[in-house]
């Protein structure tokens, strides 16, 4: 019986490579993960992130809201700086999007977003001539080895 | 930078702060560099604490009849949609308003604004059954959004009607840097996002400025050689509801 089945499978593999289809056991999908737009790696190690992010954005928060501490590293803003998608540029916009993909897939909801921005701040960035966008011209300017233009300059007196 | 912020904050630095940073627009670019360093006070990775107190001072006498700069500043920079603008003007959210007050005695009009007084004793914390209402170390007092409920408690206790209900969902349209969202209750916040940036001042206050009215003053009232401390001193100013002896961080001149 057994080596019946057994050729019976054989035969079914030959028949599915002959007409180029390969049978695809359907377990589990796989959660997309958009690659990060810029930056090379994360702040800890991906395994790391996965299992504790919720952990260390947790930390942060409270130090952030009632400390008025605003390191950059394990804050949200700088997390969506980073994975906010090409197309969307957002997290949780489409899908596919970086902070989407994987809580759907887990069936985990998350509510930071209705609260958080959930895209970057990249719009200050492009706007120089508002204080926002001269302070963080200023703030990468001193970061690149003091070099610090006029320019950024008179932005941020304004 | 980092040298810069790894120092201990010494109070004769403390002090150049303040006598710095109200003269921000008329320095040349040699000190200007150096003026942005220790604008920031504090480092970003350290708390905030007690020896800094933020207050505002509103010159009333100053305040622009039919201006409402501070108000439009105040929405722009924390994203929330103009009361005139908003499908259900009696509930938007609205952070700063202009008042104009009559004496009916004497016809005597008073402009003013009216926000969250951060007062040293908020009974917005007294009454908030969570904790989610709070007052930060330097005198700011928040909402922590993650904690609030939205039972509005909070507005119910606070005497200026500071704070509202955020009714309706935002749908992403926030500032990456002023977190908001439906069910929570929100105020004024002393644009407490450039406060930690070391900016030194407020929305409100800049716009006042801009529009060439300086109705308005911002620091640290802490500090003695502060311009706000030393304007504090100078003038007689008022607390609205000084009978609540709430110690507020917003004090009014001429009313």
């Amino acid at each position: 019986m057994r080596h019946r089945l057994g050729r019976l499978f054989l035969l079914l593999s030959a028949l599915f490579a002959f007409i180029g289809f390969t049978p695809v056991y359907a377990g589990a999908p796989k959660a997309v993960i958009e690659e990060p737009v810029k930056g090379e790696r994360c702040v800890e190690d991906e395994d790391y992130m996965r299992r504790n992010h919720m952990e260390l954005l947790k930390h942060h928060r409270d130090e952030t809201v009632h400390a008025g501490v605003r390191t950059k590293k394990y804050s949200l803003k700088e997390c969506i700086n980073c994975h906010a998608g090409k197309q969307t540029g957002s997290v949780t916009a489409a899908k596919e999007n970086f902070c989407v993909s994987c809580h759907s897939y887990a069936a985990v909801k998350i509510d930071c977003f209705d609260c958080h921005s959930s895209k970057p701040q990249a719009s200050a960035m492009k706007h120089p001539l508002t204080a926002e966008g001269a302070h963080l011209n200023h703030q990468m300017a001193t970061q690149r080895g003091g070099n610090v233009s006029v320019q950024d300059l008179a932005g941020v007196a304004k | 930078m980092s040298e810069m912020n790894q120092m201990p904050a010494s109070a004769d630095r403390r002090r150049f702060i303040g006598a710095a940073s109200v003269t921000v627009a008329g320095l040349t670019i040699a000190p200007g560099v150096m003026l942005y360093e220790v604008a920031h006070g504090k480092a970003e990775a350290d708390a905030v604490t007690s020896k800094v107190r933020w207050g505002m001072l509103v010159d009333s006498t100053k305040c622009a009849t039919g201006c409402d700069d501070c108000v439009t500043a105040c929405s722009t920079e924390n994203g929330w949609e103009p009361v005139a603008e908003s499908k259900h003007p009696t509930q938007a959210p609205q952070w700063i308003r202009k008042l104009e007050l009559q004496d009916p005695l004497t016809q005597v009009t008073t402009n003013l604004p009216m926000m969250c007084q951060h007062c040293a004793e908020p009974p917005c914390v007294d009454v908030c059954p969570t904790g989610a209402s709070f007052k930060r170390a330097d005198g700011i007092v928040l909402v922590d959004r993650h904690i609030c409920i939205g039972c509005r408690y909070c507005m119910m206790a606070c005497p200026y009607k500071a704070r509202s209900l955020v009714h309706e969902p935002l749908n992403d349209t926030q500032k990456p840097d002023v977190p908001r969202g439906v069910g929570c209750v929100e105020s004024c916040t002393f644009c407490v996002q450039k406060v930690d940036r070391g900016d030194g001042t407020t929305a409100c206050v800049e716009a006042c400025t801009a529009a060439g009215h300086n109705a308005l003053l911002f620091g640290d009232m802490n500090d003695p050689e502060s311009e706000i401390a030393k304007q504090l001193r100078a003038m007689p100013t008022k607390q609205v509801r000084a009978d609540l002896n709430l110690n507020l961080g917003v004090r009014y001149h001429g009313i």
